[in-house]
């Protein structure tokens, strides 16, 4: 483990966290997007390029994108005065840190199980290629089909008005 | 980590769009997780975990837009984002 991944994850972790502990919707936006490069710099450091690439694409360039859309129209810019936690937050939070420690517990119980190959895989785009179309067509299509159904779904789900709504 | 961050964040917050970036943040942690497993495991050459981590990205950005869709739905419905004040079921 280099020192590189522990200042990526480091990076990582804490857009996440800030992305959830910040009041304002605007700010938690931003720091999502943090997150998300920071993974996209992790998939990097693990040889992984086109998923890297890819994060970046989708997930920088579309969801980040979508995520402060949804805000604008949302109107949720502005912070509610009762407070931003829901009422069942306490519960929430034991449940997430019972969850954390269960999957601490076994990366922790399992760590040198797997066998530490420091060759990094070559692996380039073409043959990522010729996987899809190849080994993989067919989940390849169910996917396009998926993104093309969910497109259309969203557009008509929120394109749907109201008699009276603005 | 990330994992529990994003289940923190899609159980504790009040806005349903805090709620959708948990769990992107989840759908994050486990792709990662896969790429790890694809780079570290014994076959790093038969990219099944790149393959499934690729999927898996598709499939969380269709979610984000049907999620993100709704979401403006039931604001213009409800006018509110507010997931505490959503208990009705009745048009």
């Amino acid at each position: 483990m280099s020192p590189i991944f522990y200042i990526l994850a480091a990076l990582t972790l804490a857009g996440g966290l800030a992305a959830i502990l910040l009041k304002p919707l605007v700010h938690c936006a931003l720091a999502t997007t943090v997150a998300f490069a920071g993974l996209a710099l992790l998939y990097l450091q693990l040889d992984a390029q086109f998923a890297g690439f890819v994060q970046i694409l989708v997930y920088i360039g579309a969801v980040a994108i979508l995520i402060v859309f949804a805000i604008l129209l949302t109107r949720g810019s502005e912070t509610p005065k009762e407070g931003v936690y829901s009422y069942a937050w306490g519960l929430g939070l034991v449940i997430a840190a019972a969850v954390f420690a269960v999957l601490a517990w076994a990366v922790v119980h399992s760590a040198g199980a797997l066998p530490r190959q420091a060759a990094p895989p070559a692996v380039a785009v073409r043959d990522i290629g010729f996987a899809l179309v190849g080994r993989y067509v067919l989940p390849l299509e169910i996917a396009g089909l998926l993104l093309t159904v969910a497109t259309i779904g969203a557009v008509i789900i929120a394109m749907h008005e109201k008699g009276g709504a603005k | 980590m990330l994992f529990a961050i994003g289940l923190a964040g899609a159980l504790t917050r009040r806005n349903a769009i805090l709620v959708l970036i948990g769990i992107e943040l989840m759908l994050n942690a486990a792709n990662l997780n896969l790429i790890a497993f694809w780079r570290f495991g014994p076959h790093p050459e038969a990219l099944t975990g790149m393959m499934f981590a690729i999927f898996s990205i598709a499939v969380a950005a269709a979610e984000a837009a049907v999620g993100l869709g709704l979401v403006i739905s039931i604001y213009r419905h409800a006018n509110t984002a507010d997931l505490d004040r959503m208990n009705r079921m009745k048009g």
